[in-house]
């Protein structure tokens, strides 16, 4: 029987070199994607990197990142930025998660409509989508405007130009990826797991806390992270939708860039939030790769 | 697992139990009862109804119309969370991330049962299915015949009075599946569980069953003992799916003895059978014979009173050498052929291809069953 085997399968040498081959046309075929790559990013990146170290007449220094270290107003901004991409993500998390649920147990033909609304926006320009929130938030916009022929309020509140507005249009503009990674890790998940446990006497939340949750963790962990990375660089919504106080590291960029043409100190401050953003994606990666293990084997 | 003291699997009943997917009827009016304790196997093709049924007995689908009883006591409007029935799935469901202990664990700490009850009957459990040493492993570090006991284990240790099983060797080799069968036939004999096991395995549902019942379109076809079955199927139908059967064509000539009939194939062969059903002279009938009943005579004086056995005589068209056996397959002319299987004893000379073989069997061993009724 196993000589058989042996005499109809391939031996452990014609795969390595098909295998060597594989490797080869692959290569060639990620080249071009490749060449684009380095000359358009990672060598102006490595130009970014240079100019946040160099300071003409004095040669290489560190005296920008000092400079982010010293004045407390950059430490508070990347504090805030922090804070604001923390409070999205959970934002998000809480409107997302049961959504995601929604998709993964609708029967396919709704499910499929239920995701064409969620990805909807992504066909929309942001700053489109910003301005409409504005037009809703704005003083004298349509949720005033009903919050007051309500009587839930006297008068119009602020809702733009401070936190609240931020909060609310970054969440609205991520929730998609917070969905759509929470969903591809549910969708995942074998619906004979929730059998099972009901079978074993669980109830509907007994099975969900125990099996279900337990199962979409790496759901959660991957939505969080891309949520959280993609808030911490975020731009034209809190620029449109946040007051003077609401300022995150993206906006001090720009201004390094546009108003004190500081483009060193600019340099150092993108290089931070960089530096940040890759610590973030080395968590996302791990969990993406905790998913694989999680995956119950057919 | 100690086995539980006085203490015997539940009697369940299905009356009449429907159902339908729209104008689809997956199940059709199927009453069964299952004594307690006994292995219940309901055996079918895919499509047959067969899985269905069980999840209305376990309660993963709501019958259409009929009745499930457990005990006496109707369960079919119950969730399955509150029918107290352990269930083994063709997946084995085995938590992925859960270790194996925490996996026995679950129903345990669900019933809210104390911390070293659970230790200690989780150790029986897992001591039942000979995987004591096991409680740390995560399940991915476990061969699929593991998975698969800790899934028994699993819907074991809560000690449930019924335990339902969806193919659950379907996906083991050959080797761990005949060894898996007779295991889940001691398990269940020690702990008086009553078993419903769905399979499309014959040899599975004849190794391990009390009763087995055929399923075909959503119907029962017929129920019985495995032997019963095998030795006097009801239909042509039975009698192909469940091992295997030469079956050849003809018409009743008229009755030879209570039940018995003389039946002339299509061909001219002549033959004697017991009719399956009530037959009349003049009937199409099918004539139903299983491989290992057709006996090569060797010698002309065979010591046997020849005019009571049926008997042909045809060349060896095939002969296939299958290790505890031989399979030929003997040409008849215009009748066809027929299989007939050897066993490859000492002293039994194997014939050749192309050599003339008689054989002889007895009218007992065929069955005669109506022609349009399949």
């Amino acid at each position: 029987m196993s000589e058989a085997r042996a005499a109809a399968d391939p031996t452990a040498d014609d795969l390595l070199a098909r295998e060597r081959r594989d490797a080869v046309r692959y290569l060639l075929l990620l080249l071009p994607a490749l060449l684009v790559l380095l000359a358009l990013f990672v060598y102006p990146l490595l130009g970014l990197v240079d100019r946040s170290v160099y300071r003409p007449r004095v040669g290489y220094t560190l005296d920008y990142y000092v400079q982010v270290w010293r004045v407390p107003v950059y430490l508070h901004v990347i504090w805030r930025t922090f804070r604001i991409s923390a409070l999205v993500t959970i934002i998000c998390l809480a409107l997302g998660y049961p959504l995601a649920y929604l998709l993964a147990t609708l029967r396919p033909r709704v499910a499929r409509l239920v995701m064409i609304v969620v990805v909807l926006p992504f066909f929309t320009s942001i700053i489109v989508r910003t301005y409409a929130w504005m037009v809703l938030l704005g003083m004298n916009g349509v949720v005033n405007q009903g919050l007051t022929w309500l009587g839930l309020v006297a008068a119009p509140v602020p809702l733009l130009y401070n936190q609240g507005g931020v909060l609310i249009g970054m969440s609205y503009v991520l929730l998609p990826y917070m969905i759509l990674t929470v969903y591809s890790v549910m969708r995942g998940i074998d619906p004979g797991f929730v059998r099972a446990a009901h079978s074993l006497g669980a109830s509907r939340w007994q099975a969900f806390r125990r099996v279900f949750l337990p199962l979409s963790l790496p759901g959660i962990a991957g939505g969080t992270l891309l949520v959280f990375i993609l808030s911490l660089g975020f731009f034209i919504t809190p620029a449109l939708m946040g007051g003077p106080p609401d300022v995150m590291i993206a906006m001090l960029i720009e201004r390094e860039v546009e108003f004190t043409l500081n483009w060193a100190f600019a340099s150092a401050l993108a290089v931070i939030l960089l530096v940040l953003t890759l610590i973030g994606f080395a968590g996302y990666n791990r969990i993406v790769r905790l998913e694989r293990i999680f995956e119950a084997r057919a | 697992m100690a086995p539980a003291e006085g203490i015997t699997g539940a009697e369940v009943r299905l009356h009449e139990l429907t159902k339908t997917f729209g104008p689809v009827v997956a199940v059709e009016k199927v009453s069964v009862s299952i004594p307690s304790g006994s292995f219940f196997t309901l055996l079918g093709p895919s499509g047959s109804g067969k899985t269905t049924t069980l999840m209305m007995v376990a309660g993963f689908a709501y019958p259409t119309h009929g009745q499930v009883f457990v005990d006496g006591g109707a369960v079919t409007q119950l969730p399955p969370q509150k029918r107290d029935l352990g269930m083994v799935f063709q997946s084995y469901a085995v938590f992925p991330h859960l270790s194996v202990f925490d996996n026995v664990a679950f129903p345990l700490e669900i019933r809210k049962t104390a911390r070293p009850d659970i230790r200690r009957r989780v150790g029986e459990a897992l001591e039942l299915v000979r995987l004591t040493g096991y409680e740390r492993r995560l399940p991915r570090q476990l061969s699929g015949g593991e998975q698969q006991r800790v899934a028994l284990a699993r819907a074991l240790v809560f000690r449930p009075r019924v335990l339902l099983m969806d193919e659950p060797l379907g996906a083991l080799d050959k080797k761990l599946r005949t060894h898996m069968q007779l295991e889940l036939k001691h398990i269940q004999r020690q702990l008086h569980v009553t078993v419903i096991y769905v399979t499309h395995d014959q040899e599975e549902a004849l190794t391990m069953s009390d009763r087995v019942a055929v399923m075909r379109r959503g119907r029962i076809e017929q129920m019985g003992e495995p032997a019963e079955l095998y030795e006097a199927p009801a239909s042509r139908f039975v009698a192909d799916f469940l091992g295997e059967s030469n079956f050849i064509d003809g018409v009743v000539i008229g009755p030879r003895g209570p039940g018995r009939w003389l039946v002339r194939a299509t061909g001219g062969l002549e033959l004697q059978g017991v009719g399956a059903v009530s037959l009349a002279t003049g009937q199409a009938v099918t004539a139903a014979i299983r491989p290992e009943k057709l006996v090569p005579r060797v010698d002309e004086a065979g010591g046997r009173d020849a005019g009571a056995l049926n008997s042909c005589t045809g060349r060896v068209e095939e002969a296939i050498y299958v290790g505890d056996a031989t399979r030929y397959r003997v040409g008849l002319g215009p009748d066809g052929g027929l299989t007939v299987k050897v066993p490859n004893r000492l002293g039994l000379a194997r014939a050749r291809e192309g050599d003339r073989l008689a054989l002889v069997w007895s009218p007992e061993e065929t069955r005669l069953f109506a022609r349009d009724d399949s």
